[in-house]
């Protein structure tokens, strides 16, 4: 059975820095979501949560490009986090959860799982 | 096998060295070492003794550790002097008792040397060569103006020096017609003695002093042999050295005719269980009075008791290389022409005072000495022509012309065998470092580590470098200076193409001149260039995906995600008021506090969202941001100065606040630190900084690329009493060209260690405005100073700006669930990984 998921508005372009990321909590707890202008897609939600320090930072991360790859740079030890895939370029086997994301008129939403908010409610 | 006894007298810089090398071999094993020393101190670097007035401590110039010596196994006994030697018996003597050995090695050095000139027993004649001799001339300089150095020797330069930098009125007295005898000829040492002269030392040559007397107007008066005197308060003799062989002597082992102990290739004496290394040793008639060839006979013996019959001791190179009072002076090998048949090629340019000497053999075709004054560009090439025999260019006289008269270029480190020894202190040749290259090593930091080479006097630095890197390409290993994958360029290119086309966006740049998206490393690096050239608010919206987070949020991110907020407190003076409300806001918000290395408060704990609210109150206090999170000036430390100090001679906490409040937030390739001291006792470690201001009685003494940190480095002298003005320009073109030419996160000290033509190339610069940009340099200077916001303010103004401070965005009241905090000494901190909460 497919997992039920909502696609939960987070916040609005407004909220958004271009070629940077912000911070929002989801029902699947703190998700950062990055505005890359200058490429298509230009938007990228990963879990905002630094898998190496466990401290929720990633949002505020310098982004860019290395070989190709968007990424983000952890603002604590610097490791690069490939946006697409979540995939850590330093390290194969750490990766961050990544969310599909998109644009609805001026609403910025990002598709997370229900089953959270069901088995809290359960 | 019951284990043999041996016994080092003597912990100097050579009986040191011999251990070390010694329990790197299975010799070490076999032996119950035991080490007596007359001195209280553990072996200490004498060669950097200077620098002990410059600030370093007994620590700083240690050889090694007392625990070095416990994990040998090393029973080591300081302040226990060795007293007599009985050979028949095999023991020694110390005022604590006997001691039995089977090998003995005497590393026992050498003395000063005081003529029997009548009175020299005075209490303030003393002499240079032990940290004690220093504390006595430190504890003698109390109260004096002036002070003599006999003897213009190497030594004795150094000593003036020395009494220079304690703030005294200096003077050298030579028996000699010129200045440092031994490796200087009759026009060197006149360039040599007009240089030293210019920097306030006053030379006296040809003086013969027959009796010192009680003074008229100084404690002290010397009468000279020519009826002539002087007055001094403190004299400190520094007229050659003796080896240290008392020890010898009464044990009846072979002596030298005017002293030392025999020794054969092996290191060993006339007793077949007695050896003698370092200066108190005497090879084939002759003593070594530098710290290379001593180290050598320290290898040399270790190897002889690790039972290796080959190790033999063949003589050494006496060339040196040095920086007298700031002149360069270079000496190699037969620098008088003794060898028959010898010829010279003199260059001598009065004007620009340099002084350069070949002697080359009767074919002309090897190079057998050099004598080199006020500027050693020239002496790691000559070395190696004279040191590996090298043949000659067909006009050698090229090698000493200034390249302007079709001087040649420097030898380059192809053309050098093999066999090159590149570092004389640590033994290690060209073939040595090839060596480690293929075994892997594959930059220069790590073919230090791996080899020790330039770790000794360091004299071999550049020349080590320019083998590395060229070995390096050789093998294919790019020695690439582009920033990153998106700009083929280095920082200083990318600095003069957003100058010259005037470009204020990181997108037209990379648009224009690079590939991508860019990066961490470029991004950064291109906001501090911009921040430079336009200095425009960082958090325009341009500018703020490029910054690093701690720019982005204008505070440093600390381990959990949170900040700390660093006020700036010019000069670390800060009002009772104002202190209270750090205080309050402290406590208001839960903040741990702490005193910072740079005399300031720093304040961690805060959330992203709270930042904006604390840098309201704090501004409202009348704070400024302290640009702690920044690459830019951090503080200017200051000690108390003349207003408080009973020794300040000058306001240092006025002038520091003045320099901070100047290059506040001005954005450079790394962070910049300084420091302002009242007088030459140097309390705010002055040396130490980027910049380092020293007051004077007339002025304030300015060093430059000073470190502290990982890889401490002093500052060097760049220019003496310079007034308020003087010192603030200077600085202003010194700063402005580091901005402008270093790479990306390239400390001042680096900085300099790369830049070509080193310390003089930056005086010539800076001082003498060889490039013609000193204007340029100031006005850009005074258009930042002009152009200052404090960031913090204009950031809690702009409701906009704001905004970048919510934690999350979508819910302002949610707090950061991953914070977990303790309590300990009273104050909150965040929990470590893996503690109970
Ligand atoms: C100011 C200064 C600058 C120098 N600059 C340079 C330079 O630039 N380049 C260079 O190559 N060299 C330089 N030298 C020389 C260099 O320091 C010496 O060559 C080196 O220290 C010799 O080492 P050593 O172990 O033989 O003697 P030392 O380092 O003198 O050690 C001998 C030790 O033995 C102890 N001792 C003596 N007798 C007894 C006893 N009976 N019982 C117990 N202990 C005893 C002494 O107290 C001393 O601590 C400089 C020296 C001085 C003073
Ligand atoms: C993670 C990076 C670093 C951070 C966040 C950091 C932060 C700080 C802060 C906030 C201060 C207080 C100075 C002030 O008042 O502004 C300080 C001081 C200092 N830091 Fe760092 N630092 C970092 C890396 C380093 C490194 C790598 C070195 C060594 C090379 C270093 C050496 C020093 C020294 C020597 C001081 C004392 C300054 C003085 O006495 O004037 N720091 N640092
Ligand atoms: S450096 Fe400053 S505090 Fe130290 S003695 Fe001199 S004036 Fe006094
Ligand atoms: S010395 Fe190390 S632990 Fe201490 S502040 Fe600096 S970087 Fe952090
Ligand atoms: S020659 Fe002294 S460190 Fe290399």
């Amino acid at each position: 059975m497919k997992a039920r998921t909502s696609w939960d508005v987070v916040c609005t372009v407004d909220d958004l820095v271009p070629e940077s990321g912000v911070a929002v909590w989801t029902e699947d707890g703190p998700v950062a979501v990055f505005y890359l202008p200058h490429r298509l897609p230009a938007l990228f939600a990963i879990s905002h949560t630094d898998p190496f320090t466990g401290k929720n930072v990633l949002a505020r991360g310098i982004t860019g490009d290395l070989k190709g790859q968007p990424v983000v740079a952890s603002p604590l030890y610097k490791q690069h986090f490939n946006l697409q895939s979540g995939q850590c370029l330093e390290d194969e086997e750490v990766a961050v959860k990544t969310y599909p994301v998109l644009l609805d008129g001026n609403n910025v939403r990002v598709e997370v799982p229900a089953a959270n908010k069901e088995s809290a409610a359960a | 096998m019951s284990k043999k006894t041996l016994i080092v007298i003597g912990n100097g810089m050579v009986g040191h060295h011999f251990l070390e090398q010694l329990v790197a071999t299975p010799a070490a094993a076999d032996f119950d070492i035991k080490v007596f020393g007359e001195e209280k101190l553990l072996a200490y670097d004498r060669v950097h003794l200077s620098e002990y007035f410059g600030g370093s401590t007994h620590a700083d110039l240690a050889m090694g550790t007392a625990d070095w010596y416990g994990e040998n196994n090393i029973d080591l006994r300081l302040g226990e002097q060795v007293t007599a030697i009985d050979r028949a018996k095999q023991t020694i003597t110390t005022p604590m008792g006997d001691y039995a050995y089977d090998e003995l090695v005497l590393a026992t050095g050498s003395y000063p040397f005081v003529p029997p000139i009548k009175g020299n027993e005075h209490p303030h004649c003393l002499v240079y060569r032990t940290l004690e001799d220093l504390d006595s001339i430190r504890a003698s300089s109390e109260g004096a103006k002036t002070g003599v150095v006999v003897g213009g020797g190497l030594l004795g330069l150094e000593a003036a020096n020395a009494l220079k930098s304690l703030g005294l009125e200096a003077h050298v007295v030579e028996f000699a017609p010129r200045l440092m005898p031994v490796q200087l000829d009759a026009d060197g040492g006149a360039l040599l003695k007009r240089k030293i002269e210019e920097l306030g030392v006053q030379v006296h040559t040809e003086k013969a002093t027959t009796e010192i007397v009680e003074g008229e107007d100084a404690r002290l008066r010397m009468n000279f042999s020519d009826d002539t005197h002087l007055e001094t308060d403190l004299i400190v003799f520094s007229a050659g050295i003796r080896p240290q062989d008392a020890l010898a002597r009464s044990s009846e082992l072979a002596m030298g005719e005017r002293g030392g102990i025999v020794i054969n290739d092996q290191c060993t004496t006339s007793d077949p269980h007695i050896h003698a290394i370092g200066e108190c040793a005497l090879w084939s008639e002759k003593i070594f009075g530098l710290v290379a060839p001593g180290y050598t006979m320290a290898r040399t013996l270790a190897s002889v008791l690790n039972g290796d019959r080959e190790a033999a001791f063949s003589g050494a190179d006496m060339s040196t290389k040095l920086k007298l009072l700031g002149v360069d002076v270079g000496s190699i090998g037969d620098a008088h022409a003794t060898t028959p048949g010898a010829r010279n090629i003199r260059f001598n340019d009065e004007q620009a005072g340099h002084y350069r000497r070949m002697v080359i053999s009767e074919d002309g075709k090897k190079l057998l000495g050099a004598i080199l004054v006020g500027d050693n560009s020239h002496y790691d090439t000559l070395l190696q022509y004279a040191l590996n025999g090298i043949e000659l260019p067909q006009q050698p006289e090229t090698l000493i012309l200034p390249e302007s008269q079709g001087g040649a270029p420097t030898l380059g480190p192809d053309a050098l065998p093999e066999t090159a020894s590149i570092c004389s202190c640590h033994n290690v040749s060209k073939g040595d470092i090839c060596g480690v290259i293929d075994a892997g090593c594959s930059d220069l930091g790590s073919v230090k580590a791996e080899t020790k080479a330039s770790t000794g006097c360091g004299g071999c630095a550049a020349l080590l470098k320019n083998v590395v890197d060229s070995e390096l390409e050789k093998r294919g290993v790019e020695v690439s200076k582009d920033i990153c994958e998106h700009f083929p360029y280095s920082r200083q290119d990318l600095f003069n193409i957003v100058k010259v086309n005037g470009i204020r966006t990181f997108r037209t740049l990379i648009r224009d001149h690079g590939k991508g998206h860019g990066c961490d490393i470029c991004k950064p690096a291109v906001a501090s260039i911009l921040a430079t050239c336009w200095n425009e608010h960082i958090l325009a919206t341009d500018h703020v995906p490029l910054q690093d987070t701690n720019d982005t949020f204008m505070a440093n991110m600390q381990k959990n995600g949170t900040y700390s907020i660093v006020p700036r407190i010019p000069g670390g003076e800060i009002t009772p008021d104002k202190l209270i409300v750090l205080g309050e806001v402290a406590k208001e918000y839960d903040l741990y506090t702490k005193i910072t290395g740079g005399q300031r408060v720093d304040l961690f704990g805060a959330t992203l969202s709270q930042l904006p609210e604390i840098w309201e109150k704090l501004i409202a206090a009348g704070f400024e941001t302290g640009h702690a999170y920044g690459k830019s000036l951090r503080t200017v430390k200051s000690c108390v100065g003349n207003t408080w100090c009973r020794y300040g001679v000058q306001d240092s906490v006025g002038m520091a606040i003045t320099l901070e409040n100047r290059y506040k937030g001005l954005r450079a390739p790394h962070k910049v630190k300084m420091a302002v001291s009242g007088c030459t006792r140097e309390c705010a470690e002055a040396q130490s900084k980027d910049f380092g201001v020293i007051a004077t009685e007339n002025g304030w003494n300015l060093y430059v690329c000073g470190n502290g940190g990982m890889r401490p480095r002093h500052g060097d002298l760049f220019a003496t009493d310079l007034s308020d003005e003087e010192l603030i320009r200077t600085i202003d073109r010194v700063v402005m060209f580091y901005v402008r030419t270093a790479d990306r996160l390239q400390r001042t000290s680096v900085w300099m260690e790369n830049l070509e033509g080193g310390l003089d190339y930056l005086k010539q610069v800076v001082l003498e405005d060889s490039l013609g940009i000193c204007e340029e340099l100031e006005q850009h200077m005074a258009d930042l100073v002009g152009t200052y916001q404090c960031e913090w303010k204009t950031a809690v103004e702009d409701p906009e700006k704001r905004k970048r401070f919510r934690e999350f965005v979508n819910a302002p009241e949610k707090k950061d669930p991953v914070q977990e905090w303790t309590t300990e000494r009273d104050q909150r901190r965040p929990l470590l990984e893996g503690e109970p909460a």
